[in-house]
């Protein structure tokens, strides 16, 4: 079955159980964690996801964020999530599905099934721990900034912006700096921005364990603002954890080459819209006879009764 | 349809809490941080008295100060005929009055051990319990395995439906108010599942959490709320 290779080159595959038709497309961080296993006795092969180490040693990013919060918060939280969902894919139909695409099916147009908490966090810790860095903070160069410039107005409205996003996320859940590229037949039940800031930049938020993924956006900044992410180093107090954060470990470098293969990923599906937008309005030469054909008979045989065969 | 208010210098004493006088309309009402009948270590070893002392200075009050922030900004939407606003508002009240709300709750539903927390429910309560769950023990497992399960910030609920004199196990998300799960439930007990209520002393490990808060619990304050209800 093709789903169970992660480099995908069609657009669609279908889950023919469940009946859908999935775009599918690799997203900026994603990195093959799967480990394909081959069950002895059997020529199934079963992939289990697992539990990717931050990009950096767990001290790493103090005095910032403290090692006990990063052994709690991968190895507990993060560790929980991964191995949950393990159990609750094995044997289902979502086994073998990458982790993206497991989150799109069980997020189901805003009816979540099951397995989407598990998948969806397992997948916004990896992004989140990639989205820091030891000696993180400052600001970003290049395209990232003239776009944040352009969307924002100055990168300290950006900040302000992020800041008040993440703040004001009542209860559990992430804020997040996204690239919009939608396309106006978007399936899904909530979302969030209208379409005149197509190809913009975008500050969202999402409770509990919904990402901007769900939307068809292209995620390229979280921060976790669940309790168990600052509540070891900063108690209630929320707004100090998310200025640290943005000052101090922030790895702008990653965001960058987010945005990068976010705008790729969004020219060529661009691309690929067009090629079948003129191949539907040029139609198939090898139809054409038969469609003459068709007519024909049916000029002929205008007046005869149908006879049921 | 605007609403406006007659010009009147009309004030209301409203009891309890104290009033602020605002010019040319009633008095708006504003709440107070209610003192805790215990002391912050008096629940230990169940609930640290670090925790007790952070839930309540720190976030219990944010709610009641937001709350009151948003019930000034309601009051003069609702005198200006501001609807978009009135309707805006709707949110922050329901979370930061929600929090007021459960959390007052909250520490009337915990008392120290030698006060009675922990004792089990007798009379009218007692009975209701075994009847509807079978014993106190399957009440608590299937309140514990309602609240490990719940994704998120939330509470776990013992209520009692004064329509149908009726128990129920609910749980609502975030400050979500038990009465946003039917407008006959009455509180009888909420259990905090947000991780600042359990992180410091807990971390991830939710169960062990709501494993020893029943040492802590004050049935007897939810055994004055049914009979009131059940009367």
């Amino acid at each position: 079955m093709a789903a169970t290779t992660s480099m995908v080159t069609s657009l669609t595959f279908t889950i023919p159980s469940l009946g859908l038709r999935l775009p599918t497309r690799s997203y900026p961080c994603l990195k093959p964690q799967r480990r394909l296993v081959r069950k002895a006795a059997s020529n199934v092969i079963t992939a289990t996801y697992e539990l990717k180490a931050p990009p950096y040693p767990l001290n790493a990013l103090e005095p910032h964020m403290s090692r006990e919060t990063l052994a709690y918060h991968w190895g507990k939280h993060h560790r929980t999530y991964v191995e949950n969902l393990n159990k609750q894919v094995v044997g289902t139909d979502l086994e073998g599905l990458s982790l993206e695409d497991i989150i799109i099916v069980t997020y189901n147009k805003g009816d979540i099934l099951p397995a989407f908490n598990n998948a969806a966090q397992a997948w916004n810790h990896d992004f989140f721990w990639e989205s820091m860095k030891p000696g993180g903070g400052g600001k970003p160069s290049g395209d990232l900034l003239d776009l944040i410039e352009r969307d924002f107005g100055s990168f300290e409205r950006f900040i302000e912006e992020f800041k008040a996003a993440a703040a004001t996320q009542f209860g559990s859940g992430w804020a997040w700096l996204a690239y919009k590229a939608n396309r106006l037949d978007v399936e899904n039940a909530v979302n969030p921005w209208p379409s005149e800031k197509d190809k913009e930049l975008v500050i969202v938020k999402s409770p509990n364990a919904v990402n901007p993924l769900v939307w068809d956006y292209f995620p390229l900044l979280t921060i976790d603002v669940w309790e168990h992410a600052y509540y070891l180093d900063f108690q209630n107090r929320r707004p100090d954890y998310i200025s640290v954060f943005m000052e101090k470990l922030v790895s702008w470098e990653t965001v960058n080459t987010r945005l990068e293969k976010a705008k790729a990923r969004a020219a060529e599906r661009e691309m690929e819209e067009e090629r079948r937008r003129k191949e539907e309005e040029e139609g198939k030469p090898t139809n054409e006879e038969e469609d003459d054909d068709d007519l024909e008979m049916y000029v002929d045989n205008d007046n005869d009764d149908s006879e049921a065969e | 349809m605007a609403l406006r208010s007659s010009v009147t210098r009309r004030t209301l004493t409203l009891g309890l809490n104290s009033t602020r006088l605002l010019p040319l309309s009633r008095s708006l009402q504003t709440f107070s941080l209610p003192d805790l009948p215990y002391d912050y270590g008096a629940l230990e070893p169940a609930i640290s008295g670090e925790i007790m002392q952070l839930h309540h200075q720190k976030h219990h009050q944010t709610y009641i100060t937001n709350y009151n922030k948003a019930l000034e900004q309601l009051h003069e939407a609702i005198q200006k005929g501001d609807s978009s606003t009135v309707v805006k508002l709707q949110s922050a009240i329901k979370f930061n009055g929600g929090g007021h709300v459960n959390h007052s709750i909250f520490w009337k539903n915990l008392a120290p051990i030698r006060e009675g927390g922990g004792e089990p429910p007798k009379a009218s309560l007692g009975w209701a319990i075994d009847t509807h769950f079978g014993s106190l023990e399957s009440l608590i497992q299937k309140m514990n395995t309602e609240g490990a399960a719940l994704q998120g910030s939330g509470w776990v609920w013992l209520g009692v439906n004064k329509e149908l004199k009726k128990l129920v196990i609910e749980t609502t998300p975030n400050q979500d108010p038990l009465v946003t799960k039917g407008p006959h439930l009455v509180p009888l007990l909420g259990i905090d599942v947000w991780e600042h209520a359990y992180y410091l002393q807990y971390k991830n490990v939710r169960p062990d959490y709501l494993k020893n808060i029943w040492k802590v619990i004050n049935w007897k304050y939810a055994s004055e709320v049914y009979e009131k209800e059940c009367a």
